[in-house]
């Protein structure tokens, strides 16, 4: 039977829901509202466990939909939903638009490869680390090339376009400026490119079917599905078209199998076979066209064994939070000056120990975040995590009134804020540095610290010779870094010392005086 | 000036010639005429209306908007667009008064009327969030973005004692009139922001001023020869304390009042007044009068108050 109409139905939707993801981590304008964003990722594997883990909320069962679509038809995630992998084929298609005579072989199964990195994964982030899991998830890394790669170029052009319009008295379109760069995750997520360039040229999808942990966990409940691809005992003439046109490398002609841990359900094999010799169809019971994951394997329970570990380890290091002080002890690296300072979390994580147990460092606050304050790093927090992203004041400042970090999040790494109730969550405090104060030092006027401060946390109060000098109010102080930012020496007079764990400030003085105006008194000149 | 030229040039050249006529007021330098003789009035004080109303009095008796903008010239105003607050905050200029400056400057035949600020909160909410993003559209003007430093040119401060050069928007140096738009702000730093402060908007780098006595620094760029033709005071609603973003609606006082002069010393000094301060409390007030900008003295000037 000819099921071409399946492989139209995979490359629509993977078109769909490339240009989608591709969009959100592109969108440097806040064209797309965060809600979208959230709708985009929902389904994505690893930010959904990962948020489902930490808030076990019904609303973020998307990883359980993934399940139950590969217990149904196998690894649709992969070749419809996981922008790493759709990347690839976009890769491979253009290749093949190069080079018509492009054929892919079977490739042997790397079980014991496979299966060793997850389990090293899993291990680490029962040691709780992060790292492996950040640096290794398709969505995650996808997003980090977008962010880092893809989306300055796009800017570029968006800068370009600005500048010739202009010269036509034209300002439709809005220059944006990049007012930071990191050499650490930009130097990662080219890797990661040509990673995801090299490897699909060379053989297919092995990315996604040795290294991905996604890949792994979906490839062996794939084997399970009750749509699966078979090879007709009789039908099939041995041609090798469908060999040639697997990206997998799953099937083997030979003898007639196909491997069904590393299909990907694209479906080309049903569209090029001339003999009916394909099947997708229900099997319920296993038939001789099956393979398992190779002798090689590690047995089922091993593998399910891996899996509760998994779980177990994510489940435990989300838990400890709730016990422990958050990371005061840990995680003491530089946010960019010479020496060893806590950095300053996102609003919404909560804590250090919390935000980098959840942050799968995709990059969409780093996109989304309009005043770009929120920096890319490498390993900002320690190594219990990767990529998760800091806020920098020398680069700019949080907007007191904005909370869309926190509503894009896809793993609850930034729990979602109203805007009311961030202006009362405490990043950290204002510190005032009295020597390096130009009132102080030149006996001249400034106090840009306190122009920029939202709370009137910093307030200038009377120094010499009829000046005044900025004072700090703890309290009322949400670290919001405009202070830092907006101070004008070097080294900075007034910094932020972060909160590991974010605190609660007071709410300013909002009481009016009253006043009563007579508008027809005369002009006091 | 430069850098259109350049890409003008560019882009011009793979264009056919009659777009050329698109390019309209720019590419050529006025030598800013300012306005034709002499005006009835030193400054202008109105009290006790709204916004655009108070506008349409004070301009009226100057002689109408005729007497800054001829016909086909092009203007640039200059409010204060610092923050990403709503008007009821006041920590923007108003932008219903915004909106009447630049309906009257069309209707006197202007070419094209700019807008813009160089912000301190992220600019394009600025623009939004402060109402005046809409008004200039709803009024016909163009809004411009400040946030980048090739908008910048470099300029000669001659007179200036710390502030000896600036970078300043080119919109400001190549339109043929320049209208500023402060509104009255209480300001951590510069005790007020009023016309003079508000320039501060006009340059890139805003932060050397921080550094290197700022009321000096205001002072010396209000010598600078390319002063605004005509400077509104927005007095409607004034920030009384925890200037000059403001913290909440607490800090906001309804004035209705509104200044109208070509001089900066003159319409701060009487703009301090308003705000209960002596100009000469205000660092930057005295030093400009003491570099010659303007006339503080309010007794001397001739003032034309209107209640309405």
């Amino acid at each position: 039977m000819k099921q071409a109409w399946l492989k139209n139905i995979r490359k629509v939707l993977a078109i769909v829901f490339f240009v989608f993801t591709l969009f959100i981590f592109l969108d440097f304008t806040g064209l797309i509202p965060q809600h979208v964003d959230h709708r985009m990722t929902f389904i994505q594997f690893t930010p959904s466990l990962i948020e489902f883990i930490h808030l076990l909320r019904i609303t973020s069962l998307g990883f359980l939909i993934v399940i139950v679509l590969t217990l149904l038809f196998g690894r649709v995630y992969c070749s419809v939903l996981c922008p790493a992998g759709i990347f690839q084929d976009v890769v491979i298609f253009i290749h093949r638009k190069i080079r018509k005579k492009r054929r892919f072989r079977h490739l042997k199964t790397r079980n014991m490869l496979r299966l060793t990195i997850l389990a090293v994964i899993v291990i680490s982030v029962a040691a709780g680390s992060m790292a492996l899991v950040n640096l290794l998830d398709p969505y995650s890394l996808f997003g980090r090339i977008t962010v880092e790669l893809f989306r300055p170029v796009a800017i570029a052009v968006n800068n370009l376009l600005a500048l010739i319009f202009e010269s036509f008295n034209n300002y439709s379109f809005k220059p944006v400026e990049i007012r930071s760069f990191t050499a650490g995750p930009f130097i990662i997520a080219m890797l990661f490119l040509g990673i995801l360039v090299i490897f699909p040229l060379l053989s297919g999808r092995q990315y996604c079917n040795t290294i991905c942990p996604v890949g792994t966990i979906l490839g062996y409940l794939s084997k399970f599905s009750l749509y699966r691809f078979r090879l007709d005992q009789v039908q099939c003439t041995q041609c090798g078209d469908c060999m040639f046109t697997c990206k997998a490398g799953c099937i083997d002609i030979k003898n007639r199998t196909v491997d069904h841990s590393r299909c990907i359900a694209c479906f080309n094999c049903l569209t090029v076979c001339s003999a009916r010799g394909v099947h997708y169809a229900p099997s319920l019971k296993k038939t001789t066209g099956d393979v398992s994951m190779g002798k090689t394997d590690l047995s089922k329970r091993n593998f399910l064994l891996t899996m509760a570990l998994l779980l177990g380890s994510l489940v435990s290091v989300s838990g400890q939070h709730r016990h422990r002080q958050g990371g005061q002890d840990r995680g003491k690296r530089l946010q960019g000056g010479g020496h060893d300072v806590l950095p300053v979390s996102p609003p919404g994580s909560v804590s250090h120990h919390h935000f980098t147990r959840a942050c799968t460092g995709c990059f969409l606050c780093v996109s989304a975040c309009p005043t770009q304050v929120l920096q890319p790093r490498l390993a900002a927090y320690g190594w219990e995590g990767l990529f998760q992203p800091v806020m920098d004041y020398r680069v700019s400042f949080c907007n007191y009134d904005c909370v869309v970090c926190t509503e894009v999040c896809p793993t609850s790494a930034l729990l979602s804020l109203t805007v009311d109730e961030k202006k009362q969550v405490q990043l950290g405090k204002a510190r005032f540095i009295r020597r390096e104060c130009i009132v102080h030092t030149k006996n001249t006027a400034c106090g840009a610290c306190s122009e920029h401060c939202p709370t009137k946390a910093v307030q200038m109060v009377p120094y010499i010779s009829g000046l005044t000098i900025p004072e700090v109010t703890p309290d009322i102080c949400i670290g919001c870094g405009a202070c830092e930012y907006a101070c004008p020496t070097d080294p900075k007079a007034i910094v932020v010392d972060a909160n590991p764990i974010h605190l609660t400030a007071m709410l300013p003085d909002e009481t009016k005086e009253e006043e009563e105006i007579d508008y027809k008194e005369e002009f006091p000149f | 000036m430069k850098r259109r030229a350049f890409i003008k040039t560019g882009v011009g050249a793979g264009l056919a010639a009659g777009a050329t006529t698109m390019l309209g007021g720019f590419g050529r330098l006025s030598a800013w005429p300012g306005p034709a003789g002499e005006l009835p009035y030193d400054l202008v004080a109105v009290k006790g209306g709204e916004p655009d109303r108070m506008f349409d009095k004070a301009i009226d008796t100057l002689g109408g908007m005729q007497a800054f903008v001829k016909k086909g010239q092009s203007v640039v105003v200059k409010p204060n667009i610092g923050w990403d607050v709503s008007p009821e905050r006041a920590g923007n200029t108003n932008p219903l008064l915004v909106k009447r400056i630049i309906q009257h400057c069309l209707a006197a035949g202007a070419s094209m009327v700019y807008v813009f600020d160089n912000t301190c909160d992220k600019w394009d909410q600025c623009y939004v969030t402060s109402g005046i993003k809409q008004a200039v559209s709803d009024a016909g003007g163009k809004m411009v973005p400040g946030n980048q430093e090739s908008y910048y040119q470099q300029v000669d401060i001659k007179m200036g004692k710390k502030l000896r050069s600036a970078k300043v928007h080119e919109l400001i140096l190549q339109s043929d009139v320049f209208i500023n738009v402060p509104v009255i702000k209480h300001h951590s730093s510069a005790g007020l922001t009023l016309s003079m402060k508000n320039l501060m908007g006009v340059v890139w780098d805003r932060m050397f001023w921080h550094r290197n006595d700022l009321q000096q620094c205001i002072a010396d760029y209000a010598t600078f020869t390319r002063k605004p033709d005509l400077n509104v005071v927005d007095a409607y609603r004034i920030l009384t304390r925890n200037g000059p973003r403001g913290v909440s609606p607490a800090d906001v006082s309804l004035q209705k009042q509104l200044l109208l002069s070509t001089d900066m010393v003159a319409v701060d000094a009487a703009a301090a007044r308003i705000f209960g301060k002596e100009p000469n409390d205000i660092g930057h007030i005295r030093i400009a009068e003491q570099m010659g900008v303007g006339r503080s003295d309010l007794n001397s000037l001739k003032i034309n108050k209107i209640i309405l």
